[in-house]
């Protein structure tokens, strides 16, 4: 049998509908019939499922998680055995008590470990520094390789001076 | 009215409408999830009190979940003030909404506070810095779940980070109609982008509308996000309106009859089902940004897909609506809109 819709391929896909007490019958190829009912892209399928899903596929964390071992968040008493199953964390806290071993997870959704926007305000104005510091260290990089060494020099001069403030400020 | 129903703002013939939402927590507090209605409601009271009332929140109405029937939390997801999950969910979540609906902030959703901003047409650099500046606001009241390294930190690690997510709502039946529109979202999908239907997170496409946002909340700043997306759905408008433009060059009767059989429906259907109304709103949409139908107003549109909805048609009546009478009421609420003018 050949495909209904494109009427090229064999159709190897066959689909019965009834909606309204009405049977229709509908034979496919694969490309026509996933063109038909694609797959729906976020119905039956909660975040929390994928995360769970992430956690568990083996590849993350660098150990296997010992019983025995098991770390459990100290404010809201999540378990990271809890946590691989829910993909949820309890508190804020949990990020802390679960540590780096989340990172391979970060890294699967985000493909990175380290936020670099907003601060909230009461966030000391060192991270903002420190933050200001490697921009315009990754700037000097770049003057240097396009051969601007006026605006290196500059650069150079900044990077010195925040510097300064910033080992003032620890003191 | 909300303001993006009114329509208007850069694109508003594709795009209808720029959201930014931010996710965030209070410091040393269980989230939402964890938390039985007493320290709920604690949660709540840090973040609205006689104080902040006064000092933020004097331009907005307070819903306390618990006390909202469920029609009008379905009447407030409609609007897309509030997600569908926090109208479910009930007895600890509440929301403010400002009084021109540009901004509703959810409060114990799966955050302790989602503070979002909403604008008509692609405006997403302007919906963030509104949402910015109240989450500010907020942040000098309270302290945040806030790691140097993570950023902020939120129930589900999807978040962590900026909290942010982007999203516009994209009117495409010319990509559709041409078939092109499962090349476009794959496309977006590997972009680190993802695709809902128009109330979020597992809901449904309906008329040509879709719901593109970011993933990535960790490693990309706000205004990189902003950019990015922004970028990508300029990209998209180029597209939809090459489509539409070879639509009307080689199937211009066909494109027409499409858009007058559907102006014939909705304006003389006595009886019609949300999902049938939401399918014949896009080829009207359709006509008018094509110029096909001339003088109906965007707002129309807007508030036909946003007012006749389920709890919306409930809304306006004390009888409990069973499925037949609601079809009419939106039947005559859809005439009522389209042939006022």
């Amino acid at each position: 049998m050949q495909c209904e819709e494109c009427g090229k391929k064999p159709a190897t896909v066959h689909i019965t509908k009834i909606e309204q007490g009405k049977k229709t019958d509908m034979h496919l190829c694969e490309q026509c019939a996933m063109q038909k009912n694609p797959i729906p892209l976020s119905t039956n399928f909660s975040v929390q499922d994928l995360v769970a899903g992430l956690l568990n596929s083996g590849s993350v964390g660098p150990f296997k998680v010992d019983i025995v071992q098991e770390p459990k968040c100290s404010i809201c008493g999540l378990s990271y055995n809890k946590f691989k199953t829910s993909g949820k964390f309890g508190c804020s806290n949990c990020y802390k008590i679960f540590g780096d071993r989340l990172n391979p997870l970060f890294k699967k959704l985000h493909g990175n470990i380290t936020h670099t926007g907003k601060l909230p305000n009461k966030a000391a104005s060192k991270i903002k520094l420190v933050r200001e510091i490697d921009k315009l260290k990754q700037d000097l990089k770049t003057a240097v390789n396009n051969e601007e060494y006026e605006k290196a020099a500059e650069l150079r001069d900044r990077i010195k001076e925040l510097n300064y403030t910033e080992k003032g400020d620890v003191q | 009215m909300s303001n993006w129903i009114k329509g208007g703002g850069p694109s508003n013939d594709i795009i209808l409408s720029s959201r930014v939402r931010l996710a965030r927590n209070l410091a040393n507090t269980p989230f939402p999830s964890m938390l039985n209605k007493e320290n709920g409601a604690i949660v709540i009271e840090k973040i609205y009190n006689e104080e902040t009332k006064n000092d933020i929140f004097n331009n907005y109405t307070f819903y306390d979940m618990q006390d909202t029937g469920f029609v009008d939390r379905y009447v407030l997801v409609e609007r897309h003030l509030i997600s569908p999950n926090l109208a479910n969910q009930g007895s600890i979540g509440a929301a403010l909404v400002s009084d021109n609906e540009e901004v509703s902030i959810m409060l114990n959703e799966e955050d302790h506070i989602r503070i979002q901003s909403v604008l008509p047409g692609l405006r997403l650099k302007e919906a963030w810095s509104t949402a910015s500046i109240i989450d500010d606001q907020i942040e000098s009241k309270v302290d945040y779940a806030f790691d140097e390294r993570l950023g902020y930190l939120t129930s589900c690690p999807t978040n962590v980070g900026t909290g942010l997510r982007a999203s516009i709502m994209i009117h495409l039946p010319g990509l559709n109609i041409s078939s092109n529109i499962n090349k476009i979202l794959n496309a977006v999908t590997q972009v680190g982008l993802t695709i809902r239907g128009i109330y979020g997170e597992g809901t449904e496409f309906i008329g040509n509308i879709f719901q593109i946002s970011n993933q990535i909340t960790l490693g990309r700043s706000e205004e990189e996000t902003i950019d990015n997306l922004t970028g990508i759905t300029e990209q998209i408008i180029d597209k939809e309106k090459e489509a539409r433009k070879m639509l009307l060059q080689n199937n211009k009767t066909l494109l027409e009859d499409k858009v007058w059989r559907a102006w014939g429906i909705m304006t003389n259907a006595r009886c019609i089902n949300g999902q049938e109304s939401m399918k014949l709103l896009s080829e009207i949409r359709l006509g008018v940004d094509m110029g096909i139908l001339n003088n109906i107003p965007t707002s129309i549109l807007n508030e036909i897909m946003v007012d006749t909805n389920n709890a919306s048609l409930q809304k306006r009546t004390t009888v409990e609506l069973n499925t037949q009478n609601r079809d009419i009421i939106r039947a005559e609420e859809i005439r009522k809109l389209l042939l006022q003018q």
